[in-house]
């Protein structure tokens, strides 16, 4: 029993330093590497253009089900003038960063995971290295980068539908003058917020990215299964590891940023 | 093993290969001397730990024991820029071809010029341009390799091995799968290049008549060792049983099919 929690322990931290290793490798490689912008570009549009429509419709109906919940909730101490408050602090302090990256794992992720363990099942990798090129210049730091872009944007557009959400539920379809909802949007969300949301979102895209783009890059390390299983199980893993990582993260630096008014 | 017939200036000298993965010994001190501007041919049975053995040449796969030199220096004990300049120097051909699917054919053919040289993009593509004229494939450049056939893309491949102009180009299985026409025409093409550019060429194969034509080496890999190294006429000429077995596996065949077909029981070699 001992033994087994020990090699179970001896692995974890191999892996993590592994971890470690992989994308200090992916960021240092980058630097002088040719054609970085256009393979930036290239993973931008991947999860940003594509993942658009899917973090648009999340982020409405979020905001459509805060505006109508808090709404009621207020309304029985009197106090609806205060949906915009709670919507917008809702959004922007936690709500907002963690489902955008969520929805950002569930597609860009886990696309990104199971196309790296294609590439290495078809010795595209091995390929790249064989001709001496980067392979993580080529395939993992253009991701990392084009996240570190996307997920603070993405993150920023669900926010803003999802006060529209919250809009819509509190003044269009309920009794909420639209003035006050929005002047409490206004006078509740201040500087240091925006900044933990940014944080947030950087850290997430970067933690959840390296994460996806890890276990793809290793389907053929895996001793449980081989071939197709081996891309479908590193996916797997890759979107629940990134999952989990996404919300002990959110702990972790809301409360080291917290800030009592 | 038999000895090399040419003492000549070796390209690559592999002594003593190792390589085990968990139980199963696969390379049990495999001996390979590669003649500079010369084409070796590995042959062996499927299984026999061919491309293992390519694959430790090409660093793809690190050797449990033994010494891989080339040019002169031990690749075992070379630093990463050492390693850098042998990748340089060297192209593999992989049996899948394993091209970038989401690279049109000119953009794979121009990878390895863009990711590892500092040659203007300009150049880079006439030389890519180039490559993939060499190999009548000019029209298909923007085509993705799912959109060629495998015919075209064991070309693309090979294109991409070429661009680079390298010393030493590794085949792995480079006509698996071809019909016979397709065959003869990879092998036409690996000669054509290797006398054009003049590179080292190692390959590995199963098929015996064709590299007997085309190689000015051959090898025979089984039981984890090599057999038998030696010019084609040597290797149609050797008493040595496995060497025999593997080149006359056709009367073989033809005979135990007669056997078969007059009622007789057969034992096979494989069953045995």
């Amino acid at each position: 029993m001992i033994r087994v929690i020990g090699q179970h322990s001896l692995s974890l931290v191999g892996e993590l330093g592994d971890f470690a290793v992989f994308t200090t490798r992916a960021f240092t490689s980058a630097v002088g590497s040719r054609k970085l912008g256009r393979r930036v570009t290239r993973a931008v549009y991947e999860q940003g253009v594509r993942c658009l429509p899917v973090i648009v419709i999340v982020a409405l109906f979020t905001g459509l089900v805060l505006g109508l919940q808090g709404y009621y909730v207020l309304n029985r101490f009197g106090s609806e003038g205060l949906l915009g408050t709670l919507v917008s602090l809702t959004l922007v302090r936690e709500l907002a960063p963690v489902l955008a990256a969520l929805m950002l794992v569930g597609q860009a992720g886990s696309a990104l995971a199971a196309e790296l363990g294609i590439q290495r099942n078809s010795e595209q990798i091995d390929a790249l290295e064989t001709m001496g090129a980067s392979t993580h210049a080529y395939l993992i730091s253009p991701r990392l980068i084009a996240a570190l872009i996307v997920f603070p944007i993405q993150t920023a557009i669900f926010t803003l539908v999802g006060l529209y959400g919250g809009y819509l539920s509190g003044s269009v379809l309920l009794n909420l003058q639209s003035g006050v909802y929005w002047s409490a949007v206004h006078n509740a969300v201040e500087g240091q917020d925006v900044r933990e949301c940014f944080t947030k979102a950087a850290v997430f895209g970067l933690l959840t990215i390296a994460i996806c783009a890890y276990n793809g890059f290793n389907a053929h390390r895996r001793r449980s299964s081989t071939g197709a299983r081996a891309v479908s199980a590193s996916t797997t893993r890759a979107v629940v590891l990134s999952s989990i990582v996404v919300l002990a993260a959110d702990y972790i630096i809301t409360s080291l940023l917290v800030h009592h008014p | 093993m038999s000895a090399p017939d040419t003492a000549t200036d070796l390209f690559l000298d592999v002594r003593s290969v190792h390589k085990r993965f968990g139980e199963n010994i696969v390379l049990a001190g495999v001996d390979l001397a590669v003649p500079r501007g010369s084409v070796v041919t590995v042959l062996g049975k499927s299984g026999t730990g061919k491309s293992v053995f390519l694959k430790c040449l090409a660093g793809i796969v690190r050797p449990d024991a033994g010494e891989i030199c080339f040019d002169g220096n031990a690749l075992n004990a070379a630093n990463a820029v050492a390693r850098a300049e042998f990748r340089r120097r060297c192209s593999y051909l992989f049996q899948s071809n394993a091209l970038l699917d989401s690279l049109t054919a000119l953009e794979n053919v121009a990878l390895p010029l863009e990711q590892t040289t500092q040659i203007p993009n300009r150049e880079i593509r006439e030389r890519s341009l180039e490559a993939l004229h060499q190999l009548d494939l000019e029209k298909h450049r923007d085509r993705y390799p799912s959109q060629l056939s495998g015919g075209m893309q064991k070309r693309l491949a090979l294109a991409r091995a070429i661009v680079t102009r390298p010393e030493l180009v590794l085949f792995d299985e480079p006509t698996a799968g071809l019909d016979p026409l397709r065959r003869n025409h990879v092998f036409e093409m690996i000669v054509k290049y290797q006398r054009q550019f003049g590179f080292t060429a190692v390959l590995v194969t199963h098929d015996l008549p064709e590299a007997l034509v085309a190689s000015d080496q051959v090898a025979l890999l089984d039981g984890g060792r090599m057999q038998f190294q030696g010019t084609p006429e040597a290797f149609n000429r050797s008493e040595n049983p496995m060497v025999r077995a593997f080149r006359d596996s056709p009367v073989s065949l033809r005979d135990t099919v007669a056997a078969l077909r007059r009622g007789e029981t057969v034992t096979s070699e494989e069953d045995l």
